[in-house]
């Protein structure tokens, strides 16, 4: 299943994690000479208080043999940071195997991306390919074990596509977008001011400021069937928030259909595909899931497409319509089903 | 960690870091100051400390001064401790914050946070530039951090496997070679233990914990093993292309139409549209998804295998 919400760590929390800071920490002001507290605590995720434990703690240190010294000094005094004394730890720790693996294979994704969706000029991906380079030379042997995981980005999405809205991002320009629901099955036209692209799930999606909807909307750039810069330049309103793409995209609201499924171990991927608010086992294979969605309409697609290996349980409303649908669509084959009126699908918010 | 363990291990380093030569058990526990009196006790501690160095990824040396030094002793070689000189143009640095963010949701996210604040301690300023531009993010999943580790360290795992289609999880043997992230999701491809044969596997389908089954460095990778080109292979449909002749209720199908090859108005509201496909029971599920505005009229199979569809979903 999807999104672990496991709360990315903006700072690490293990045992060792201010061991691995306090080695940083000198080097770190070392390598700027004269650095302020606040910008430090900063880049270290950590408050100001805890920053001048660490300091105070670095200060204290003291070898007791063969002569007893302390090697290293430092001052903070007016909220500058200064060391004058070092000793062997100026300079940080070499790069982890995790570590080195870490940067470079999302180096490694960026460059994949940029495949996708071309940046406007040549610059970022020669700057990728520099960076690559430099950092696989700085992590040394902890660079190769990276080769083993690999990030392959969805192709589907144009390529045209992708570099316009990149250049539209770039010049600050508004687009429009002739772009695919597939849960209503229309094209749909819209102006759209961008905000930036996302790579989320292995698919590229613009966000935007929609000016149809006028609300921060997602894109995903494989529906967008064709797009225009257009010369008016993109006004996206301050009140516009972006995404927290970290929480996951689709956050359901209370006012959703609370959709209730049973899969076959043939349907199984639902609970894969779709962030689910729950799953059961219901024993040899067969899951229980509850989705939540705005849209009837792609509930009942959603359970056509299962047939036999998923059917809806409830709402009421919904298990009526996909029964009324598939009576439909069979008496085209004049088969079994048949007398089930002919339904126009009705129009779904 | 507590505040006196981080203070002896800080003086620990700092201490066989300053040293050019290497320093017995005894000249360390004079040196550094937090140590235990007993003996015994102060052995047992420094041992858990060298453990805690390594896992740290501080090199460790062991050896003797010259041939009369009759105990061993310790030092960090400088050499093997320091990161290497890296400077970075600001292009450079801000692609490198970006690359930073991309694990946030995943696993990989401390070790991202922990390279970027040493490279920012080797002076590289990694600051994020306001520019608009592309966000990408790696998703992510239980699996992945055991089995990261054990391509990493070449070890074997074994786990429980939930195949498509499956009742019940069967349990798997791996050496895994190789972790791979195709359109979003996590796979592993290695040489499958009981089957004798390669095999890929997709993280969201093993079920509860993977559990290493052998030493570090008894797996071996194949030279030229491409693991993305296994997983692609896995993943990948079948290249044969048929073409299904449809019945299109008018103004429906988009999804359809965007694939068309041919397309032509019929009678009765309904058009007549050509649409490529390779795998058939997928394009029937998808032609099924579209409920009454579409009908299969060639070929026979695909048509049977959508009314199939349909009739499941009524039964």
């Amino acid at each position: 299943m999807t999104g672990q919400p496991a709360d990315p760590p903006a700072r690490v929390s293990t045992s060792s994690d201010r061991l691995q800071r306090l080695l940083a920490l000198v080097p770190y002001v070392v390598s700027r000479k004269v650095v302020g507290l606040s910008e430090t605590a900063a880049a270290f995720g950590v408050s100001e208080r805890e920053l001048v434990d660490d300091l105070n703690m670095l200060w204290c240190v003291e070898l007791r043999a063969p002569d007893p010294y302390c090697p290293i000094d430092l001052s903070y005094e007016g909220g500058e940071i200064e060391v004058s004394q070092a000793e062997s730890i100026d300079r940080p720790l070499r790069l982890g195997v995790d570590e080195a693996s870490a940067l470079l294979v999302a180096l490694r994704m960026l460059a994949e991306v940029g495949q996708v969706a071309p940046a406007p000029g040549p610059a970022e991906g020669s700057a990728l390919s520099r960076t690559i380079a430099k950092l696989e030379t700085a992590a040394g042997e902890a660079a190769a074990p990276s080769a083993q995981v690999a990030v392959q980005v969805d192709r589907h999405a144009e390529r045209s596509v992708a570099a316009k809205l990149r250049e539209a991002l770039a010049a600050g320009r508004r687009v429009h977008l002739s772009y695919y629901v597939p849960g209503r099955d229309e094209a749909t036209e819209r102006d759209v001011d961008p905000m930036r692209l996302l790579v989320v799930e292995g698919r590229t999606y613009l966000e935007g400021w929609c000016r149809r909807a006028e609300g921060v909307r997602l894109f995903r750039l494989d529906r967008v069937l064709a797009v225009e810069v257009l010369a008016a330049a993109a006004e996206v309103p301050t009140e516009a928030e972006p995404v927290d793409v970290d929480s996951g995209l689709f956050r359901p609201s209370p006012t959703d259909l609370r959709v209730v499924i049973e899969l076959s171990p043939y349907g199984r991927w639902v609970a894969e595909y779709y962030p689910c608010e729950e799953v059961t086992e219901l024993g040899e294979g067969r899951l229980r899931v509850i989705l939540r969605t705005p849209d009837g309409e792609w509930v009942r697609r959603l359970a056509l497409r299962l047939g036999e290996d998923g059917h809806v349980v409830g709402p009421a409303e919904v298990v009526a319509d996909v029964r009324r649908e598939a009576s439909a669509a069979l008496a085209q084959y004049g088969t079994a089903g048949a007398g089930g009126s002919p339904v126009s699908p009705g129009e779904v918010s | 960690m507590s505040k006196r363990k981080t203070e002896r291990l800080l003086s620990l380093v700092v201490c066989l870091l300053s040293s050019q030569r290497y320093l017995t058990a005894t000249q360390i526990r004079a040196a550094v100051p937090g140590y235990p009196d007993s003996f015994d006790a102060f052995k047992r501690m420094f041992e858990r400390d060298k453990e805690e160095l390594r896992e740290l990824g501080i090199p460790l040396d062991m050896g003797s001064n010259g041939p009369l030094d009759e105990e061993l002793g310790y030092r960090i070689p400088r050499q093997r401790y320091v990161l290497p000189d890296i400077r970075l143009e600001p292009d450079e640095a801000a692609v490198l914050a970006l690359a930073a963010r991309v694990w946030r949701r995943a696993e990989l996210a401390g070790a991202a946070a922990g390279a970027l604040l040493k490279l920012r301690a080797a002076g590289v300023e990694a600051e994020e530039t306001g520019q608009p531009g592309i966000e990408p993010r790696l998703t992510g999943e239980a699996a992945f951090g055991p089995l990261w580790e054990a391509v990493r360290d070449r070890r074997p795992v074994t786990f429980a496997y939930r195949a498509v289609g499956r009742s019940e999880p069967q349990q798997r043997r791996l050496e895994p070679w190789g972790v791979v992230n195709r359109h979003g999701r996590w796979y592993v491809a290695g040489h499958d233990q009981v089957r004798q044969a390669v095999r890929v596997f997709r993280l969201s389908r093993i079920e509860g914990r993977v559990e290493f089954s052998g030493p570090r460095g008894s797996v071996s990778v194949p030279d030229g093993s491409d693991v993305r080109e296994l997983v692609a292979e896995w993943d990948t449909q079948p290249a044969e292309r048929h073409t299904a002749a449809l019945k299109i209720r008018a103004g429906t199908g988009f999804g359809l139409r965007r694939w068309a090859t041919r397309e032509r108005a019929g009678s009765d509201g309904w058009d007549l549209v050509d649409v490529p496909f390779s795998d058939l029971s997928w394009f029937a599920e998808h032609l099924a998804s579209f409920g009454a505005d579409v009908a299969v009229s060639e070929p026979a199979d695909l048509r049977d295998a959508v009314i199939t569809r349909l009739k499941g979903a009524l039964a």
